[in-house]
């Protein structure tokens, strides 16, 4: 028999953003007071919410740093804190730990791409130059710094998490598919224990391209809930979001203190015209037992229409609750940014107190959250919803 | 609820529909003909010039209707053909699919073509590279090709193309990423979430970078002088892998959703089998143990011994480090019995398709199970004395099969294997 609605722990959680690493250091920023990392010149004029870069030597050895392009050294640190903090870095756990990794890739050596530009200017048979600069001029083992899938390989490499490895791609959607698809096996006894979460790496033109073709990239520093118009859009954000989810039974079994409960996780996709995106979760969301006590944590990007739209949304079913657009703090994060929301959730409901706001637009509320709705409407696709709360519930 | 339960007490899921697309054609049909006469869809590249490039032939797909050349235009074209084929099949309408889409497709990137391009659009300024495309792009959108090449939109087109539900999984387990796809969508049926899933794997992605990628870790093969003749997996000279493009796609249900619709049930997915190896980035553990846990892990999850196992599709991608990893892992788990059981590589004739290779050969191996005929190892001319299989050499062979296993090994660790069976129980 499937055996289904086994509870979902999150027991371990790994954090590397603009903001430093681990929990303790975002809880402590996001408190307030402390001035966000957001780099305006670098990529003028694009903001960045640029990495405080850790001391990667505490989660990975320096021969296997070489092997990685920056996305996957943010993503398989981010994935040792999460282990580290779920008191689950053991041979025989991790041997057996299924992994669901939501990533990108592809980040281009940026040198041989300019001069091969440059070149192309110059000759007629452009063929022929890609051949010889390509070749001659590409690092051997680049290509597996580039390749989605090994972001969970250097995870197996670096924390032998070994049981299955899964990589999802397609931006936010593919943060959300992550998160959902491993709660699910959890839930139906499929898993006792799953390794899930996404990494980013902001700091990189070549990747800004990508959305900047769409011109989806914001040029101003405002909150997300304030760029209408011209400052409407995304500022991409440096960050590393791992979680342990877990059985239960398995984490009880453990002796580990959970975070939180995943109580459930809701995604659709499709057409984006005429509110359509909030139709679709208007019907999603009555899956989730959400209150006017549920607080909202929203992955909302800033993005003309989109961003309104789930504002409102959230608005219509709970008009009454505090909203903290983490996208302002945190940058967007694409891939990361919805496992990102459901780990400050978790961080959220072990404080049993919400963040205060994170902009002036956002009310301050006193109230400890009976639960934490996360919302990630995609900037161009995908929209998702999770919802997290304390054990006892 | 599912009422027919397999021996784990989950519900059953069974093929009812499958596509297909390779170098060797269109449709399972055209693609069986030639598959078991042994053709070979290796030729020589006319994509792109080929001048100075350590490996000139490759299985690509040039017969797609395209509106402009890339690796997601082709890896979309491919994948819708071989859903519709594999949909039509089943019965069920384009338009209303009853659950969700796994797709197995290739990482996307933008291509030169367009870097190129867009490096003309704007006047010559100091900016340079990245920094000069992000001037271009803030000078004019470029709509179509953000469509193009955001990780998601491939699967986001085919899920609006069969209106399958819910939020549609793109995935990457390298080049074991369509056997992956087909896992997924029978764990969402076993967990009861869908009565059926549309599983497909997709690749077309060969460019001059990505031949001088696999080139550079040393993975292609430079016997270029007779381009049929240069996958030979499990022979002595074998060098190395052809790339290859193509698709396969398969309706999976549960058996209750299928009887009840009356459609043909062409075979069972009765298990699946994962282990990811922590060894190296390209390379397997030396003692085989993560292949040997992926199958011996399908053979459980089917309920099924060693010795139900008729026919091995293999992995068989004709790299030397490959072919006698997987001969002494299968050892391991089959004995001495390893060496009477048929075992061929599809990719002697049509490459080795990436991330659609382990949907690809699943298609086949239905095929197999259908019609009683293994399709050969073509090109095996010279034996490798150290791996000592039944490739089926060089001529397919009439065999009833009832229980097939299909491995997919990938870089990063990536070992997934699939038992598929005539019956059901």
């Amino acid at each position: 028999m499937t055996q289904s609605n086994i509870p979902v722990w999150i027991t371990g959680l790994g954090l590397l953003s603009s903001l430093g690493e681990g929990p303790d250091a975002h809880w402590e920023a996001l408190q307030g007071g402390k001035p966000l990392n957001v780099d305006l010149e670098r990529f003028a004029p694009y903001p960045v919410h640029a990495l405080q870069e850790p001391d990667w030597a505490t989660q990975i050895s320096r021969r296997d740093m070489r092997q990685m392009e920056p996305w996957q050294q943010i993503g398989t640190y981010a994935a040792g804190l999460a282990l580290d903090d779920a008191n689950a870095k053991d041979e025989e756990l991790c041997g057996r730990m299924d992994m669901i990794v939501a990533a990108g890739g592809g980040e281009r050596d940026v040198e041989v791409d300019t001069a091969i530009m440059q070149g192309a200017r110059e000759t007629n048979d452009r063929d022929a130059l890609l051949t010889e600069r390509l070749s001659n001029d590409l690092r051997p083992t680049l290509f597996l710094a580039q390749l989605s899938n090994l972001l969970a390989g250097n995870i197996s490499i670096v924390h032998k998490v070994t049981g299955s490895s899964r990589t999802f791609m397609g931006e936010e959607g593919a943060g959300i598919s992550a998160i959902q698809t491993a709660a699910a096996r959890i839930a139906s006894g499929q898993s006792d224990i799953v390794l899930v979460g996404g990494a980013y790496n902001a700091e990189r033109a070549d990747m800004m391209l990508i959305f900047e073709l769409g011109q989806y990239m914001t040029k101003s520093a405002k909150p997300i809930w304030s760029r209408t118009g011209e400052d409407a859009g995304f500022a991409v954000g440096s960050v590393g979001a791992f979680l342990v989810l877990e059985s239960e039974a398995h984490a009880k079994a453990r002796g580990v203190t959970p975070y939180a409960k995943l109580r459930g996780v809701v995604a659709d996709h499709g057409s984006r015209s005429d509110g359509e995106a909030a139709k679709r979760m208007d019907g999603a969301i009555d899956c989730l037992p959400v209150s006017e006590k549920t607080a909202i944590l929203s992955g909302a990007t800033g993005c003309d229409g989109i961003t309104a739209e789930e504002s409102a949304f959230l608005m219509k079913h709970l008009p009454g609750s505090p909203v903290r657009g983490y996208g302002t703090i945190l940058g967007h994060s694409l891939e990361a940014h919805f496992p990102m929301g459901v780990a400050m959730a978790a961080l959220a409901m072990k404080h049993n107190h919400f963040y205060p706001p994170f902009e002036p637009a956002e009310q301050a509320t006193d109230d400890a959250p009976k639960n934490i709705l996360v919302s990630t409407f995609g900037h161009y696709r995908s929209e998702g919803l999770a919802l997290v709360e304390t054990v006892d519930a | 609820m599912s009422t027919k339960r397999d021996h784990l007490d989950r519900p059953i899921v069974v093929v009812t529909g499958a596509g297909v697309v390779s170098s060797l054609g269109k449709g399972k049909d055209e693609n069986w003909v030639r598959l078991t006469a042994g053709e070979s869809g290796i030729h020589r590249i006319n994509r792109f010039g080929i001048d100075g490039l350590r490996t000139t032939v490759a299985g690509t797909v040039d017969f797609m209707d395209l509106d402009g050349q890339s690796a997601p235009a082709l890896s979309y074209a491919l994948a819708e053909t071989a859903g519709v084929e594999a949909l039509q099949q089943s019965g069920i309408e384009n338009g209303t699919f009853p659950g969700p889409l796994f797709l197995a497709s290739p990482p996307v990137e933008m291509e030169w073509s367009h870097r190129f391009e867009m490096d003309g659009e704007i006047e010559l300024g100091e900016a340079q590279g990245y920094t000069r495309l992000l001037e271009a792009a803030r000078a004019k959108k470029h709509e179509d090709w953000f469509d193009l090449f955001q990780f998601g939109r491939t699967a986001d087109k085919l899920s609006e193309k069969f209106g399958t539900r819910g939020l549609p999984v793109s995935l990457s387990t390298a080049c074991a990423s369509g056997t992956t796809a087909i896992q997924m969508g029978v764990e969402a049926i076993r967990r009861g979430e869908t009565d059926a899933a549309l599983c497909i794997g997709t690749d077309g992605s060969v460019t001059i970078e990505a031949l001088i990628r696999f080139s550079l870790l040393s993975a292609l093969t430079t016997q270029n002088d007779n381009p049929e003749k240069a996958a030979k997996p499990f022979s002595k000279d074998r060098d190395g892998f052809v790339m290859a493009e193509g698709a396969g796609a398969l309706v999976l249900e549960s058996l209750d959703n299928a009887e009840a619709r009356g459609a043909e049930i062409l075979a069972v997915i009765a298990g699946c089998g994962e282990k990811a190896d922590h060894f190296h980035r390209t390379r397997s553990s030396p003692d085989g143990s993560p292949v040997i846990a992926a199958v011996s892990r399908a053979l459980e999850d089917a309920g099924s011994s060693p010795t139900d196992i008729g026919y091995i599709n293999a992995h068989g991608t004709s790299t030397p480090e490959n072919d006698r990893m997987e001969y002494n892992s299968l050892k391991e788990v089959f004995g001495d019995r390893i060496h009477q059981i048929p075992i061929s590589s599809n990719k002697s004739m049509i490459g080795h398709t990436l991330t659609a290779a382990g949907a690809i050969e699943a298609v086949f191996s239905v095929l197999t199970l259908q019609k009683g005929v293994i399709p050969p190892t073509i090109n095996y001319d010279t034996p490798d004395p150290d791996i000592p299989l039944d490739v089926v050499p060089n001529e397919a062979r009439e065999l009833q099969v009832t229980s097939i296993l299909s491995n997919s090994f990938g870089f990063g660790g990536q070992n997934a294997c699939l038992v598929l069976n005539k019956e059901i129980g």
